[in-house]
């Protein structure tokens, strides 16, 4: 104690007030900070003032721009298929270790494929964009792999990736999905924006099992549908034409199924650079 | 309110401010922190002026570096592209057959196709090329599924195997577990594994019960010899190489329910220069083949500008 003594001593201040402390409760009106602070209707307004400054420099840019997602070809809501399988890739928080974002650096353009787009999560509830690499990007992730490595992959990283240190995921292949449930999922995502039509919801079991058999009679109508959707089996032999037995979708198909439509859905090669900037309200659509 | 007065302990001054009797101190805060406090003002103005942060009227950024994030990629790639430029059009320029002959071109296409498999082959192939027993070919012996040439090897790279894309190398093995019965895939199994330990014409081929059907059923792809047909994807069933397992068990399932590898192409992925290098990197591996004699020689250019012609199906394929 005495050491601080010594030292407040010895820096000069001496036995006078402060400067500030009585004048500018005197002279300086701006400063009298006790006038705000005593009175809470004038702290409230004041706070409220501050807080919509800062409000406004961030919002108002906004409203010269008709939307923040630039409009891409191609883009398509996720078929039931590929929807479930992404209800799993939710459920096992493939987001924790794998983001879907690819970044626009050199060295992500040139490992991953063209930088993801905004269009590209569009019918994402919730977005899988993830924050953290411990595995690869995965938004481009589609048509790399055949679904044979994928399957093998699953079941056991390592037999595939000796270093790999994901976790095994071969339960996924003795656990089956139900196509009955679809349509309600369907819904719901309509219900927050994705643009479902009634037809698709209507056909959401058969599109599921469609997508799951190569030789399924509504194959076409779901490819009519859902464009570009891989088409099974996912897992297994190659099923055979004859075989009319139903087709068992199991997780692992529909995981599957999600991670082979991912990234290959926007036409980017139809892009021009000038397109993909954020749409000006007076500005046209590239589309 | 209190006047502001010297705290005996401290040596500080009050504010003046007193709540039941407790006072505050006023000591300053640190000139460390009011300067770093300066410094990040000071910083985020200029943050804000020098990139591109701040929208104006023009639709553009206003900053004194105009280059966004976008832009500033473009530049990147192009001038990486400019530095390999003389490189990769001297790959695409040369038939692929005489890259070899140019050292330092075939430096350069070797040491970019090991980059490339490192990032976009080894997942299958294996991080040494050696496939994956009962998954996916190697890539290092010279047994080759659909080709060991240079041209084989970057038509199979370019358009893969068995995919969407109508260019990929298509075949299709009859399920015959749905064809023939159980004791006739018996037979065949064990024929195969007899074609392994004999040569064509030996007693114990032309005297096996699945003979003739091996004849009917399987010599179209396989050959009557059971060498194989590059042209159909079908290996040779003679050698000890098997993809898919060389037991009784698993030849027998591979007749019955048989497994056809899928690969992708990489046309849409990789640029033509990279696949050109991918094709010396692989055909360099240990397992390259000569071009046959019928084959002119031609530049990765040259060959890419029509789309080959598709191998049909084999017989009694289903669709």
């Amino acid at each position: 104690m005495s050491q601080t003594n010594d030292r407040a001593a010895g820096s000069g201040l001496g036995d006078a007030p402060p400067p500030g402390a009585e004048t500018a409760a005197a002279g300086k009106p701006l400063l009298r900070h006790e006038v705000v602070e005593k009175s809470a209707p004038l702290m409230l307004l004041l706070t409220l003032v501050s807080i919509l400054i800062g409000g406004v420099v961030t919002v108002v840019p906004l409203f010269t721009i008709e939307s923040t997602i630039e409009p891409v070809p191609g883009v398509r809501p996720y078929s039931p298929l590929e929807l479930a399988g992404r209800n799993i890739y939710t459920r096992e928080g493939c987001y924790t270790c794998h983001s879907q974002q690819i970044r626009p650096f050199r060295d992500e353009v040139d490992r991953y494929g063209h930088y993801s787009l905004a269009a590209e999560s569009q019918y994402d509830h919730p977005f899988q964009w993830g924050s953290k690499r411990t595995g690869p990007d995965l938004a481009r992730v589609g048509g790399k792999y055949s679904n044979a490595w994928h399957e093998a992959h699953l079941i056991n990283p390592r037999q595939v990736l000796p270093g790999s240190i994901m976790p095994a995921y071969g339960f996924l292949a003795r656990r089956e999905v139900n196509p009955e449930e679809m349509a309600a999922h369907l819904r719901t995502l309509r219900r927050l924006g994705v643009p479902y039509t009634d037809e698709m919801i209507e056909r959401a079991a058969d599109d599921m099992r469609a997508q799951a058999n190569p030789f399924d009679r509504n194959l076409a109508a779901m490819r009519e549908r859902y464009p570009k959707a891989a088409v099974g089996p996912f897992t297994g032999p190659p099923r055979s034409p004859m075989d009319q037995t139903p087709v068992r979708i199991t997780e692992m198909d529909a995981l599957i199924a999600y991670l082979q439509v991912l990234g290959t859905l926007a036409e980017i090669d139809r892009l021009r650079p000038e397109d993909l900037r954020q749409i000006r309200r007076t500005g046209a659509s590239p589309q | 309110m209190a006047r502001p007065e010297r705290d005996p302990l401290t040596g500080q001054w009050t504010t003046g401010h007193s709540w039941d009797g407790i006072k505050e101190l006023k000591t300053p805060v640190p000139v460390w922190w009011v300067s770093t406090f300066l410094i990040s003002i000071a910083f985020s103005i200029l943050y804000i002026v020098l990139n591109p942060s701040f929208p104006s009227p023009a639709g553009k950024a206003f900053a004194m570096n105009p280059v966004s994030t976008r832009e500033g990629l473009a530049i990147r790639l192009e001038e990486a592209a400019a530095r390999m430029e003389g490189m990769n059009a001297r790959l695409l320029e040369r038939p692929l057959e005489e890259i070899s002959r140019d050292a330092e071109l075939a430096r350069f296409a070797f040491n970019a196709g090991r980059a490339l498999y490192q990032v976009h082959c080894i997942g299958c192939h294996g991080p040494g090329a050696a496939g994956q027993a009962g998954q996916f070919p190697a890539l290092v012996d010279d047994d080759w599924i659909w080709g060991g040439t240079k041209a084989d090897i970057h038509q199979t790279i370019r358009y893969g195997i068995r995919n969407e894309d109508p260019d990929s190398r298509q075949s299709q093995m009859p399920v015959f577990g749905q064809i023939l019965q159980p004791h006739e895939i018996d037979q065949l199994a064990d024929y195969v594994l007899v074609m392994g330990e004999t040569q064509p014409g030996d007693a114990r081929r032309t005297g096996h019960p699945a003979h003739a059907l091996f004849q009917q059923q399987c010599a179209s792809c396989h050959g009557a010899d059971g060498r194989g047909n590059i042209e159909f994807g079908a290996p040779n069933l003679t050698d000890a190489i098997w993809l898919y397992g060389g037991t009784r068990a698993e030849i027998r399932q591979q007749i019955a329910a048989p497994r056809m590898g899928m690969m992708p192409g990489w046309h849409q992925r990789l640029t033509d220069a990279e696949i050109v290098a991918l094709t010396v990197y692989i055909h360099g591996l240990g397992g390259g083949q000569p071009p046959r004699p019928a084959e002119p020689l031609q530049s990765a250019a040259a060959a890419t500008g029509s789309s080959q012609p598709q191998t049909p199906a084999a017989p009694g394929a289903a669709g």
